[in-house]
């Protein structure tokens, strides 16, 4: 409010401000600035696409444990391949667990969860979400006949047959979610697709291995190690190739509340991995170099989520490259135009 | 491969791809945004048809918009901006700032016409403001991400190449949302299920057009076979640039964008993003087969790791 004075005489005091400013002198045609330095113009700072209605833990920790199902299923039946027994009962605990929790949560973040089992009722190539329906619809039964045979001992045979299906659907069910998000109009997930099957792989492996070295004797614990070692490197790598690539659509995996899931999730795998490589043999160094780990899995696959849903609410990330797209095009056609032979010209 | 590929992007007839061998010609909708009033009509005729439920009466201070954007309780959207820039031949006359109205008000009502600085009919200098109205509409894309990533079917294209939601079928997963290059189709926090304007499919197999169209008081909102509204619309911006309407341009007619066209587009009189839409949306699933092929590569590489974690660990062991 302001404090001037209406008289006959005219104004006294101050004139009143105006707060409904429009078009320049509101900046930007009069759209509430969303912040940042890039220029770019949007409908009242409104973002262009709709965020992801997904939720966390729900969405998060469903990729989270995809990833740690998938991986831990490979540790299993290599477990029992080379003769770990405890390493194989982890693994598979593992793998059934972390499948089944991963349905239940996405079963859980459904708007209309008693129809759960429509995801089942076609098969589309074009649906990420259908495939990796498929795929754990696959892989927990398979994943639980191997938990059960292995923790009860009965139906050995059943329980190998379900390993090894298991585990060959491991590898896909670890990947598929990276499609599930790049498969979207949010920048920050759809503009990564090259990276993040490598990255969700990646965070897949230090999962499994972080359990294997949580929960396994240190005598049997040596694969779980090195497939730690191979996640931290893969997802560190594509992380940071995939920051690197985007430009200006990765600032949510830097910055905010994405940044610093990605923050820690970097410290606490070199943490992990450094506990994990140096107290070789220790059960307990290695015990909680496994839980770091696992929670350094957990960490990137929050911040994955959240820079996702970052990039979706603000209409820059959107908007920004696909100006900066239109004028390349622009750039590229009417450099043809000039470098054109003259007898193509009609 | 390769017709999966056409299927994902570029030119082509959606209700074909979609299965029916003959189709009726594709429906559409042309929202010429030159004369919109900003009446919203359409939202309101949207509303009652559809039965769609009151979703906050809030005041947004966006100009006159207060129902902010599509959604799934809105599926049609008046966008309001303004802005200061000539409105071709037209004189809007509001710019008053060397005036001071309350010292003009102090020699009370009295002045003498030809003395007045301002009167009805003498409006002061010309200034420059414009009021952009549009009404916004799911777009029926040619190539609609919605659609494609729908993992229960639930989505589906009908014999006018429109995409609708059946009701009974979606479970709410909510793929479809940020699938979107637009952000039309939304969740209804009530039901848990995703809503969006199905081109009044109920009313176009009755032979009637959409509520929408059929309340618009201008035409803005023209509904009609996809062709007929394209050749039309391309004679309407002629018509404008003419008028020295330089800004008027078609937003989504044309079929070889990122969606394949667009089975609503539209006319508008600036940037796109000015209205809150993409300025080059590009259908999501186009990279599909590439993405699916990196996912393919890393699960690879999880499987050869994985073997070579153990063999790591075999030599290991006898060092």
């Amino acid at each position: 409010m302001s404090d001037s004075e209406v008289t006959r005489q005219g104004l006294r005091g101050t004139r009143p401000d105006r707060e409904a400013l429009i078009g320049v002198a509101a900046g930007r045609d009069g759209e509430q600035p969303p912040g940042g330095d890039t220029e770019f113009t949007s409908y009242y700072g409104r973002p262009v696409i709709n965020s992801p209605v997904w939720e966390s833990p729900d969405i998060p920790g469903y990729l989270f444990l995809g990833g740690l199902a998938g991986a831990a299923s490979l540790l299993a039946s290599g477990a029992d391949l080379t003769r770990r027994p405890e390493l194989a009962r982890v693994a598979k605990a593992g793998a059934f667990g972390g499948a089944a929790l991963s349905v239940a949560a996405l079963v859980h973040d459904l708007g209309k969860p008693g129809r759960f089992l429509n995801m089942l009722r076609v098969f589309k190539v074009t649906s990420p979400m259908s495939v990796g329906s498929w795929l754990l619809a696959g892989f927990t039964p398979l994943a639980g006949i191997s938990t059960v045979s292995a923790w009860t001992g009965r139906a050995p045979r059943w329980g190998a047959t379900a390993t090894a299906g298991a585990a060959a659907l491991g590898p896909a069910v670890a990947a598929y979610t990276a499609a599930l998000v790049s498969d979207t109009a949010v920048p920050a997930w759809h503009d990564g697709y090259r990276e993040m099957p490598f990255v969700f792989v990646g965070s897949g492996a230090t999962a499994a291995g972080g359990l294997g070295l949580l929960a396994a004797p240190a005598a049997q614990a040596a694969p779980a190690r090195n497939m730690a070692t191979f996640g931290v490197a893969t997802e560190l790598t594509s992380g940071q190739w995939m920051e690197h690539r985007l430009g200006m659509v990765a600032e949510p995996y830097s910055s905010g509340r994405s940044g610093r899931y990605m923050r820690a999730g970097k410290v606490l795998s070199v943490v992990g991995l450094a506990g994990a490589l140096l107290g070789r043999g220790n059960r307990l160094v290695n015990a909680l170099s496994g839980a770091t780990l696992l929670a350094a899995s957990a960490a990137t696959r929050w911040g994955v989520f959240h820079a996702g849903t970052a990039s979706a609410d603000d209409p820059k990330y959107t908007v920004v490259p696909q100006r900066e797209r239109l004028r390349r095009g622009e750039q590229a056609r009417s450099g043809d135009a000039h470098t054109a032979p003259p007898d193509r010209t009609h | 491969m390769a017709t999966n590929s056409h299927a994902l992007y570029g030119e082509a007839d959606p209700a074909t791809l979609g299965g029916y061998d003959e189709p009726p010609p594709r429906m559409g909708f042309f929202t010429d945004t030159s004369v919109c009033i900003g009446c919203k009509a359409c939202e309101v005729a949207c509303k009652e048809w559809n039965a769609i439920p009151e979703d906050g009466l809030v005041f947004t201070g966006m100009s006159y918009d207060n129902s902010e954007g599509l959604g799934a309780d809105t599926w049609r959207h008046v966008a309001f901006i303004e802005q200061r820039k000539p409105l071709a031949m037209q004189d809007p006359g509001v710019q008053h700032e060397d005036v001071d109205v309350l010292a003009l008000a102090s020699q009370g009502s009295g002045t003498p016409p030809e003395q007045a600085r301002i009167t009805p009919t003498t409006p002061g200098e010309p200034g420059q403001m414009r009021w952009l109205m549009a009404s916004d509409v799911c777009k029926h894309c040619t190539h609609a991400a919605c659609l494609d990533v729908c993992p229960t079917g639930s989505l589906f294209r009908t014999e006018f190449g429109t995409v609708v939601v059946q009701e009974d079928i979606c479970n709410g997963c909510g793929y479809c949302i940020p699938a979107c290059p637009y952000g039309v189709i939304d969740q209804r926090q009530e039901d848990g299920r995703a809503w969006k304007c199905t081109l009044c499919y109920d009313r176009l197999s009755g032979g009637m057009e959409p509520a929408c169209a059929k309340a618009c008081p201008t035409d803005s909102i023209q509904f009609g076979p996809l062709d007929e509204l394209r050749e039309r619309a391309r004679g309407r911006v002629d018509q404008l640039v003419e008028a020295g309407e330089t800004g008027a341009r078609l937003y989504g007619e044309d079929p070889h964008d990122g969606v394949g066209g667009d089975g609503a587009f539209f006319l508008l009189m600036d940037e796109p993003e000015v209205y809150g839409f993409p300025p080059d949306p590009v259908v999501t699933t186009r990279d599909l087969p590439a993405m699916w092929r990196c996912v393919g590569a890393a699960a690879l590489t999880l499987a050869a790791t994985a073997a070579a974690s153990f063999a790591g660990a075999m030599f290991g062991r006898r060092p």
